[in-house]
């Protein structure tokens, strides 16, 4: 169902912890979301190296009492949601994205 | 404010999270601007690797917005090593600069480290006023092709616009030039005493008069009628209410390491070098204080008919003399806003008058003061 199974946080965004939600701010056009207790599970876990169903199965599922269909049904609505501001890239291969900083170093 | 933004102000602050932290990282300055607070001597910033910890403990605190000034910004050599940091720490970058260092190169920098926005002070559109309060020639033309240069990166910039007696006609102008820059304009009316306490400065405010002017021009304002509206009183709520986020979700840090509750609020809470940044935000004694007073605890503003819809900076009534005091620049606006006096402006009328010579009144000769007043 997903050809793009690979989710990774934006280098070009501001976040941060609020309690049990999460601040996430576009870099691009400052707009600001919040996430919520799970969907920050989800923020977290997305290194560009573990694929969304294994993010859900191991800290979704293994939290919530939710069935792993149901949770990734929701989870990819999340993650297409955040990709199309900006703030996830999603890809199907393993992505290994150099930082912000780095790539302005060079 | 967003409501969204009202939401995380409002958790931040039953949190007690310092949602938001403005960093100088030197008072040095390539420019010498006539009204300015700081005394541009360096004596002992902190070094890189000091920076970059105490970037490491804010964004562990939680802060979120990170506003980067000085003095200058870019006349630290590892200014773009401390962004960087900054970066891969994902705070809301916000920078404060005169824009004098920036060339093509840098405009590309800031581009690429996903800076929120870049404010730079233009205090007028001719080149022999601004000149003259930066007390730098050529600044005006270099301040404005930095705004090009950014915003041709598609950068956010914001022209803040301090109102003084010596600019006072050219808001305006300014104002048309940074729309015609694509850049949104903000105006500060106030002039604020050293942080040394020196109140010299503060002659370079504008008048009353001046003041309502400004105060009544919708594009600075907004709705007028709603802007200068006579106060409604004090009620329960608004004894209730905090003086503003600094202490609560809102601090300062000099480039020295020392922790204030703002910029315009010099009251020592700790410094970084000694202490953790968030055992000084979460058990400074100062800071406790700050945060245990609303308007109920100020003997002058509760009882004030603009107590509940004044602008009361508590660092400028600190600054006065008096945390819990009046901030007499603030008197002075609500009075030139509306057109009635607060009580601490009826006091120093009635002791200049020799009528009530029985009460101290903290007096000072103030003008303007003030939260920034935005318009796109």
């Amino acid at each position: 169902m997903n050809d793009k199974p690979y989710v990774a946080r934006s280098t070009m965004i501001a976040a941060r912890v609020l309690g049990d939600e999460t601040m996430v701010m576009s870099a691009s056009d400052s707009t600001l979301f919040t996430l919520d207790e799970v969907a920050t599970v989800i923020w977290e876990a997305a290194d560009g190296t573990t694929p969304l169903e294994e993010i859900v199965r191991k800290k979704v599922c293994a939290q919530y009492d939710v069935p792993l269909e149901v949770a990734l049904k929701d989870a990819q609505t999340l993650v297409e949601q955040l990709a199309g501001h900006g703030l996830l890239l999603l890809s199907d291969r393993p992505i290994r994205q150099a930082s912000a900083a780095a790539q302005a170093v060079r | 404010m967003s409501s969204l933004l009202m939401e995380m102000a409002d958790k931040a602050l039953k949190l007690r999270i310092p949602l938001s932290v403005q960093v100088d990282l030197t008072y040095r300055c390539n420019e010498r601007c006539v009204h300015c607070y700081l005394d541009h001597h360096d004596h002992g910033e902190m070094k890189t690797g000091e920076i970059l910890e105490l970037l490491d403990q804010m964004a562990d605190a939680g802060v979120f917005y990170l506003t980067i000034s000085g003095g200058e910004i870019m006349m630290r050599r590892d200014f773009f090593e401390i962004l960087e940091h900054a970066r891969k720490k994902t705070f809301c970058i916000k920078l404060k600069t005169n824009g004098i260092l920036i060339r093509e190169k840098e405009a590309e920098r800031i581009k690429a480290l996903g800076v929120q926005s870049v404010q730079v002070s233009i205090y007028s559109h001719r080149p022999e006023v601004h000149d003259a309060i930066t007390k730098l020639p050529g600044s005006l033309a270099d301040s404005i092709e930095a705004i090009r240069r950014l915003r041709a990166q598609g950068i956010h910039v914001i022209m803040a616009n301090v109102l003084m007696v010596k600019n006072a006609e050219d808001y305006t102008a300014v104002r048309a030039l940074a729309a015609e820059l694509g850049a949104q304009f903000i105006m500060d009316p106030t002039v604020t005493p050293m942080m040394d306490g020196d109140r010299g400065i503060l002659s370079l405010n504008v008048d009353e008069a001046a003041l309502r002017e400004v105060f009544r021009d919708e594009a600075i304002v907004g709705n007028v009628e709603e802007f200068c509206a006579p106060p409604r009183g004090v009620d329960d709520e608004a004894l209730d209410m905090l003086p503003c986020s600094a202490g609560h979700t809102a601090c300062y840090v000099s480039p020295y390491g020392d922790v204030y509750p703002c910029v315009q609020f010099p009251l020592p809470t700790g410094n970084v070098r000694q202490t953790k940044f968030l055992d000084i935000w979460c058990d400074s004694p100062q800071f406790q204080e700050v945060r245990s007073i609303t308007v109920r605890d100020l003997p002058s503003c509760s009882v004030c008919t603009h107590g509940a819809t004044c602008s009361r900076c508590p660092g400028l009534a600190y600054m006065e003399g008096n945390m819990r005091g009046p901030s007499s620049q603030d008197c002075e606006k609500s009075y030139a806003r509306t057109g009635i006096p607060s009580e601490n402006l009826k006091k120093r009328k009635a002791s200049s008058l020799g009528l009530d010579s029985s009460h101290l009144v903290q007096i000072q000769n103030l003008r303007t003061a003030a939260p920034q007043f935005a318009s796109k």
